[in-house]
């Protein structure tokens, strides 16, 4: 197989994002903002797993070796 | 017709379609050679991206998940919550180390982490131990599956036990015939009835005071009871007790035998890729159950019998429209044995091949293989059924905690195994030994308290050990830390007494390869002993992307 652009690899990094988001309680342990009366700590991990979509997506497909995989 | 006619009617009749399904499932795409272990192991490793993701959804995402999670948001609080972070982080995880694993698996034949291990590390011993570690952690997650289960059928009214070992009888057929493609078809089924399951939940909680209510109510409950770590936010000395149980959990994920066996059966890395990309909307589903709790608590349900797994099925029988409720009886059911059925699949793959294979019967065929494999997988389920009606319920709770802490020992060698070769199989063997006598050892330590703070029970009362100042630490990462201090130590030394380590099997390129390179079919067939004539690919073709797998078959 062709060796991998090393380029497209450090978009990798970005994974860090989603990975880490979620574990920020110091900052999400509040109640408000509330959203549609869900308190802001619950809400708040809505939020990450849709970045983490996000990102992941833009992730794979910025690593997508010529859109062979 | 009575509502509880209904109810039990619409459970039963989509139990008899999920049992034609399972049944059947060995049917759907099959292969030409179904006597092979990963034929039967990894339903012939060919499954697209729907394919893969609701199998990885049914067998992660458990009925234990889905009960235990409001159970403990309902008990205690924003504590409980922990399950959602932790399954997000696992995404991004998947994205990165699992590709690496199907890539070395897929080259070098492997099934199981174990016989990973004993490749990377060049030992068959490392290997062995982690198989009979994964296998130990596996049972007590199978049975708290069937707990989940019980605690369902209980509520529908089928009490007793032999409701219980019918289930599992069913399931245990199911899987003997079809291997991984019954709960893979019977995932997509479980997904369909719990979608529908959520939306009646939000309908419901919309219909009786919405959230604001229930936040409102659950708030002034928690304000009430005398424990200080229940609440609708963490306790300021929560945040570390609460992080490590997430990270621990998370990395825990990695190492049971069944999160690799769903993967394994991808198609391509890019399947494993779209997957972690499209596995957070799961995360949605875990998270708007563990609200559910306090929706619960805010309106007042109560367990049968103080069992916590309880309060869900009770929610569904209290609040939802009969029939509605019968499809989420259904959905919970099914969600329950699908995961039981991937960990024991799981759990006799890696004791046939990292036990069996080089310790009992070295050069069995592909086809005694799969023979034992699905000897082994019945006797993990019967023994995990025999495990709940011979012990105390609390008891087997107790045992899947104990089971995810000595799993994350397995760490080094299977998960930061795929990153690097580094340690010493020695010392990995060592740390290991070590992070399981400090798990088991501080889980011994922990005391049961009760809600006020008074001790129930002296030994094996959770997993959080206590810091003194208020402050607790997840048991499974204190140990799996003391475990890579040991590792590490002990490769350094050995190194330096010039002690030979294990020849590393795997090389780096590896670790990157896909679906058509040429290597990976070739080793495929070594190691198999019979050649791969003929993968099914997927049944849509209409991404362009998806082509890449038909390189395989020709």
């Amino acid at each position: 197989m062709a060796p991998r652009a090393p380029r497209s690899r450090h978009w990798q990094w970005l994974l860090i994002l989603p990975a880490v988001a979620p574990l920020l309680t110091p900052f999400a342990n509040r109640i408000e903002p509330v959203l549609l009366g869900v308190p802001f700590f619950f809400w708040y991990q809505f939020a990450c797993a849709l970045f983490a979509i996000v990102v992941i997506s833009a992730v794979h497909l910025a690593t997508r070796d010529g859109g062979h995989d | 017709m009575t509502d509880r006619d209904v109810e039990v009617g619409v459970f039963t009749v989509l139990m008899a379609v999920v049992l034609v399904l399972g049944f059947g499932a060995a049917r759907w795409r099959a292969p030409q050679d179904p006597h092979t272990l990963e034929e039967w192991g990894a339903g012939g490793r060919a499954f697209g991206n729907w394919t893969i993701w609701f199998l990885i959804g049914g067998s992660m995402y458990s009925a234990y998940t889905f009960v235990a999670v409001p159970a403990l948001t309902y008990g205690i609080g924003a504590i409980g919550y922990f399950a959602v972070p932790f399954a997000i982080i696992t995404t991004p995880l998947t994205f990165v180390f699992t590709t690496r694993a199907w890539s070395v698996a897929r080259r070098h034949g492997f099934l199981t982490h174990s016989e990973f291990a004993s490749a990377r590390f060049g030992s068959p011993g490392l290997g062995a131990a982690v198989a009979v570690t994964g296998i130990l952690a596996t049972m007590p997650y199978v049975a708290v599956q069937l707990l989940a289960l019980q605690a369902v059928l209980r509520t529908v009214g089928f009490g007793g036990e032999w409701p219980l070992l019918a289930a599992v009888t069913v399931m245990s057929v199911c899987t003997f015939r079809s291997g991984l493609r019954a709960p893979a078809l019977l995932s997509v089924v479980k997904d369909v009835l719990m979608a529908w399951m959520l939306l009646t939940a939000l309908l419901v909680v919309a219909m009786y005071g919405g959230w604001d209510r229930t936040f409102r109510v659950s708030g002034e409950y928690f304000a009430g009871t005398p424990s200080p770590v229940d609440g609708l936010l963490l306790p300021d000395t929560g945040h570390l007790g609460f992080l490590t149980l997430v990270i621990g959990s998370a990395l825990a994920v990695f190492a049971y035998p069944h999160a690799l066996v769903g993967m394994l059966a991808a198609k391509d890395r890019a399947t494993v890729r779209r997957n972690a990309a499209a596995l957070p909307i799961y995360c949605l589903a875990l998270a708007l159950m563990a609200l559910l709790g306090f929706f619960a608590l805010a309106r007042g349900v109560t367990p049968v019998d103080g069992d916590l797994n309880t309060v869900v099925p009770r929610l569904i029988h209290e609040f939802f429209p009969s029939w509605s409720a019968g499809i989420a009886y259904a959905a919970l059911s099914v969600a329950a044995l699908i995961p039981a059925a991937v960990m024991s699949i799981a759990a006799a793959s890696a004791f046939t091949r990292s036990l069996y294979r080089p310790y009992l019967r070295p050069g069995a065929s592909p086809a005694t293989e799969a023979r034992v494999s699905r000897w082994v997988s019945l006797l993990v389920k019967f023994g995990a059924a025999a495990l709940i009606l011979a012990v105390d319920p609390a008891f087997s709770v107790d045992l899947q905690l104990i089971g995810g802490v000595i799993i994350l020992q397995t760490i080094p060698a299977t998960f930061l195994g795929l990153l690097t070769g580094w340690f010493h199989r020695a010392a990995l063997i060592a740390g290991l030994l070590t992070g399981l006598t400090a798990g088991v050892a501080m889980l011994y330590d922990v005391p049961k308290l009760d809600a006020t703070g008074r001790v129930v029970a002296e030994h094996f009362g959770g997993t959080s050990w206590s810091l003194g100042n208020g402050s607790t630490v997840y048991v499974g990462i204190v140990a799996l830390l003391l475990n890579l201090a040991v590792a590490a130590l002990a490769t350094v030394l050995l190194r330096a007494a010039g002690v030979p380590g294990g020849g590393d099997a795997t090389r780096p390129d590896d670790y990157l390869a896909d679906a058509g390179d040429a290597r990976l079919k070739r080793l495929d067939d070594l190691i198999d002993g019979l050649p791969r004539r003929h993968t099914v690919p997927a049944a849509s073709g209409s991404t362009p992307g998806l082509r890449g797998g038909h390189r395989l078959t020709l």
